[in-house]
């Protein structure tokens, strides 16, 4: 008896709320009333069926990609393929990496077919797929964990920044890091992008060894995870100064990479207390202490 | 399908079928949606742990659950919190404490207040459908999807009433019967619409709260009484503006002339004739069989339930007004010459007394009582002695509430108590693959009461402990007694 997918109005009366699963969608839409409507609309139906449509090839997508991998057979789940191939070579990676922001992605574009907005976000549990109409613009907070809504930047998007995703990953959050960053999040050219980058700039910052990372074999902790046994952080202890520099520069470097090959935008990082971020004019650290009302 | 199915299923794993997903779920883990987890074997809902509010100024209405994310981050005050069961999940089948057991000071008494999910396999809902229109004859199976999830029940005044769920068709039946059952129980409880098709009767759709829509069509009023209590509530108004009124009822039709009431206006004889069976004076009953045309009739032209105008007191010019129950439906005739009633524009002053009828019928709600039996072994995680809770309850020193919402509790054996759903705040019932329904209860008492019935002293926490975490904060419902506090009253009837 699976439940089915529901969608709700927040108490707020602007923001949509759809869920099944695993998959809780926070969408705002902004335009004319009734282009709002009509695309609510198109979310609740394309939402409907569409955890059903990426769980047929389930295996499939939890099995690393290699250059010989078959391709999914769901636009979806092809587009999570699609964001993950780019580092099949040199990691290992499986299309489950980028399934937070394909689906938002996926979300936000019947929104936008469906309907002219001035400006729309779909919120997959951090991942976010973003629309901005000429001469709009988006605040965003970069949090310190994931599980914490505190900022230690905010970014200011424009249509003309070329950014129409957001991700953010680390070892707290609900998914899974084989790095120790407690926060990465990576601005990028669509949300799938966002969130496979976000995973492999995480994964890059660590410290091989260390005694003050506790980390488990993933499928101890959920059987079937797509991460089979290797090790997960689960905690991390009180790092030196200069340690939490040398994890942070790894992360910095496998960002600017990532960027010179045109796949992310920029990208923030947080570890310890101390952040990092790629030279970019859209991102502008914050006075400490703030708290974020809403994600 | 590429699920796993070759991954093999340790004994100790249970498989979730919330969602497509299909985690399979270790021991004291939940699956990739945080939502469901494996506890000792049973898959439960681990939704955040809801705590409501004494916050009248609300406005009263609960706000609708959002999911952990949304939670702000507030601390739980001592003052006007109140702890409820929805999510905190459940001990049983053990003898552990219930997941909370949490103490707070009320106007200088110690309260302590247990907490605890039920799993219950013993429930089901009683559903009252406010229409008069006929649904389906007394023990009719009722179905959803096809499958028999329950029955229709005794009709009460201007409702029918359908028993549904229970332990024999969640469990008894097929397995499809069980998680049909499940799922129907499960919407109704937490106020969604559900179609139920009534053998050799009509097709309902239900809704906690709602009006009720029969065949398609949208009920709106009650009737405002039989035909019979219509002609005594109304037969002044209509004096001297008509010769004589029909009112049409499925139960009893009457006749204003020959009525008490009409007798006691000095109201002359029409000859009219009707069919059905007279009771009494002035009231017939089975005038047309059950329906749903006038007067919960099958009948779209009253003047087939007429017979022939006795000659010998009618006369032509005679006025008639025939009228349903809830004023939906009405008609004015007058004899022709041969004593035929002629159908005419109703007359200006019997307008209002027509309208006066629609206006004194109530809106057509369906409502939806929940029940559960928790005088089983849930009961150990209150108490080591499990009689002394029962015992407690039924002195009135044990209050129970139902995701803070006052029940019913049944007088005689066990804890069976019953709830109006849509007093809980939103989504508090759940269920389990087994199949079968999880609902909030709390059981609050002074904590010397707590100590006399061989409580879990040990496992009492402060409620300022519980602060932080993925609790959910509501204000509580106005309409719902604050459960801590004893002034109040302790039940409510209904």
């Amino acid at each position: 008896m699976w439940e089915k997918p529901s969608a709700r109005i927040l108490p707020d009366g602007r923001r949509l709320l759809l869920q099944q699963g695993p998959i809780d969608l926070v969408i705002e839409a902004v335009g004319e009333q009734s282009a709002v409507k009509v695309a609510h609309e198109a979310a609740i139906l394309r939402f409907d069926g569409l955890l059903a449509e990426l769980c047929d090839e389930l295996q499939l997508l939890r099995t690393a990609v290699s250059r010989t991998s078959p391709l999914p057979l769901g636009p979806v789940a092809r587009r999570m393929h699609a964001a993950v191939a780019p580092f099949a070579e040199t990691s290992f990676i499986t299309p489950m990496a980028a399934v937070a922001g394909s689906v938002a992605q996926e979300i936000l574009g019947v929104m936008c077919a469906a309907a002219p907005l001035q400006r729309a976000y779909v919120n997959n549990g951090g991942d976010i797929a973003l629309h901005l109409a000429a001469g709009e613009q988006f605040r965003i907070g970069l949090v310190k964990r994931p599980d914490r809504p505190e900022f230690f930047a905010t970014a200011t998007i424009r249509p003309e920044d070329g950014v129409a995703g957001i991700a953010t990953s680390g070892y707290p959050g609900r998914s899974f890091s084989l790095g120790i960053a407690e926060a990465v999040t990576v601005l990028a050219p669509t949300a799938a992008m966002a969130d496979a980058a976000a995973t492999v700039i995480a994964n890059a910052i660590d410290l091989p060894g260390h005694p003050a990372v506790e980390r488990l074999p993933a499928n101890s902790i959920q059987s079937d995870t797509d991460l089979g046994e290797r090790l997960v952080t689960r905690d991390v202890g009180p790092l030196a100064t200069d340690e939490i520099e040398t994890a942070l520069a790894a992360g910095l470097a496998e960002a600017e990479s990532l960027r010179t090959a045109g796949l992310i935008v920029s990208a923030a990082m947080h570890l310890q207390g101390v952040s990092r971020t790629l030279a970019s004019p859209m991102i502008v650290q914050e006075k400490p202490e703030r708290r974020l009302a809403r994600a | 399908m590429a699920l796993d199915e070759a991954s093999p299923v340790a004994d100790d794993k249970i498989r979730c079928d919330a969602c497509p997903v299909m985690c399979f779920i270790k021991p004291g883990a939940v699956g990739a949606c945080d939502r469901y987890g494996n506890v000792d074997g049973e898959l439960v809902r681990m939704e955040p742990h809801i705590v409501l509010e004494r916050t009248l100024e609300h406005g009263g209405e609960v706000v609708p659950f959002a999911g952990s994310r949304e939670w702000e981050g507030e601390i739980v005050h001592q003052q006007g919190t109140f702890i409820t069961a929805i999510g905190a999940g459940t001990t049983y089948p053990d003898y552990k404490p219930a997941p909370f057991i949490v103490s707070s000071e009320v106007d200088g008494v110690d309260m302590v207040t247990v907490v605890t999910e039920g799993i219950f396999s013993y429930c089901g809902v009683k559903v009252k459908i406010d229409t008069d229109r006929f649904l389906g004859p007394e023990q009719a199976t009722v179905r959803v999807e096809g499958e028999a999830i329950g029955h229709v029940t005794t009709g009460e005044y201007g409702s029918q009433m359908l028993s549904l769920g229970g332990v024999h068709h969640l469990t008894g039946g097929s397995k499809k019967e069980g998680r049909v059952t499940c799922d129907a129980l499960l919407q109704l409880s937490n106020g969604k619409a559900v179609e139920l098709s009534i053998d050799e009767g009509e097709t309902v759709i239900v809704q906690a709260g709602k009006p009720p829509i029969v065949n398609g069509i949208q009920e709106s009023r009650m009737r405002v009484g039989c035909g019979s209590a219509t002609i005594g509530i109304f037969a002044k108004q209509w004096h001297g503006k008509v010769d004589e009124v029909v009112v049409v009822d499925d139960h009893i039709t009457g006749v204003l002339s020959e009525h008490q009431a009409g007798k006691l206006l000095g109201m002359a004889g029409t000859g009219i004739k009707m069919k059905g069976r007279r009771s009494t004076p002035g009231r017939y009953f089975q005038v047309a069989q059950p329906g749903t045309g006038w007067g919960g009739t099958n009948i779209s032209d009253p003047l087939t339930i007429l017979g022939p105008f006795d000659p010998k007191v009618a006369y032509p010019g005679l006025r008639l007004l025939m009228v349903s129950t809830t004023g939906e439906h009405a008609a004015y005739y007058e004899l022709d010459e041969h004593l035929v009633p002629v159908e005419m524009q109703m007359p200006q002053p019997l307008v209002e007394p027509v309208e006066r009828i629609a206006e004194n019928c109530e809106p057509a709600l369906s409502t939806v009582l929940f029940i559960g039996g928790a005088g089983g072994s849930l009961r150990a995680g209150v108490t080591e002695n499990p009689v002394r809770l029962t015992r407690s309850v039924k002195d009135a020193l044990t209050y129970v509430t139902c995701g803070g919402a006052p029940v019913y509790i049944w007088p005689g054996g066990g804890i069976t108590f019953m709830v109006d759903v849509t007093r809980l705040p939103e989504n508090a019932f759940g269920y389990v693959p087994t199949p079968a329904l999880v609902a909030p209860l709390e059981f609050t008492m002074s904590r010397s009461d707590y100590e006399a019935l061989g409580g879990h002293m040990d496992a009492i926490q402060p409620l300022a402990s519980l602060k932080g975490g993925s609790r959910l904060r509501l204000p509580q419902r106005p309409d719902n007694p604050w459960p801590l506090a004893p002034e109040q009253p302790r039940r409510s009837l209904g």
